[in-house]
């Protein structure tokens, strides 16, 4: 059941960034210009999503299963450290270079042709580094 | 600051995010876990039993979203601006970074969000930070946009 559950959610999730207009760095890259022409709209993305997303998370963590009585997977509440910032500042700085993060490129596979092909396996190749990592450390 | 009112699209960025944040809530009421696109993605390279079949299904759904709009509206358009070595740099960057930082937009901005989970709070005002900054080195400091 898990992988229709999965299958939705994406499909769901992947209509969401085409009419949301994220599937576009461009549109993403005018947000992040503060100091240019500034496009606030990736603002009101962030407030939808919240939206339905925050009611759904506090229902489940009340009733402490699934709709089915699943257990639930949610990550546990950690401390911020050291690596959450500066793996957030990284990342961050990738964003704002070319205008992708990872919903948004793997979505673009479908249509965007080679360059977000590209991206996407360049963020492989890094997520694959990180893996080497840290199965040497 | 000055706003870009002609490019400015509040309602369909509205609608968009309720649709994104619909995908978000599936996930958790059905799933009981974080639709976070670096985590699943980034899970698919160390494999374990039970966890690999829904990471494809929800990238499949993922990727299949464009094909099933495209039978009703016309896809929107894909404007890279990024150079091939800037578009490699980037992805290597945030590769990494979402890996370490264990999330990105859609884990922290606004899984972790919804959550109130301080990590998240952290993580995306730090994710934020650069990206402004990314942005403002590259178009107003270096000239280079």
């Amino acid at each position: 059941m898990i992988l229709a559950y999965a299958l939705l959610a994406g499909f769901v999730f992947g209509i969401g960034l085409l009419v949301s207009g994220l599937a576009d760095p461009a549109k993403v890259l005018a947000f992040l210009d503060l100091a240019g022409n500034w496009d606030p709209s990736l603002l009101f993305v962030m407030g939808g999503a919240l939206l339905v997303a925050a009611p759904a998370f506090a229902y489940i963590a009340r009733r402490g299963r699934t709709l089915d009585g699943a257990p639930l997977h949610l990550p546990a509440r950690g401390r911020i450290d050291r690596r959450l910032v500066l793996g957030s500042l990284v990342f961050g700085a990738g964003w704002g270079l070319a205008g992708y993060c990872p919903g948004p490129a793997v979505v673009s596979l479908a249509w965007g042709g080679l360059k977000p092909l590209l991206f996407v396996a360049a963020m492989v190749a890094g997520m694959a580094l990180f893996a080497l990592l840290e199965k040497r450390s | 600051m000055q706003i870009d009112f002609a490019h400015f699209t509040p309602w369909t960025s509205l609608a968009g995010g309720l649709l994104i944040g619909a995908g978000i809530a599936l996930f958790a009421l059905l799933a009981g876990r974080i639709a976070g696109i670096s985590g699943i993605v980034g899970g698919l390279l160390r494999p374990s039993r039970g966890e690999t079949g829904w990471r494809i299904a929800f990238l499949a759904g993922l990727v299949g979203a464009p094909l099933a709009y495209a039978l009703f509206l016309p896809l929107p358009s894909v404007r890279i601006e990024a150079g091939v070595p800037a578009l490699i740099a980037a992805g290597l960057l945030v590769g990494v970074g979402t890996r370490y930082g264990s999330g990105c937009t859609s884990g922290h901005g606004i899984c972790g969000l919804s959550r109130r989970s301080p990590r998240s709070i952290a993580a995306t005002a730090a994710f934020m930070a650069t990206g402004f900054v990314t942005v403002w080195l590259l178009r107003h400091v270096l000239g280079a946009a």
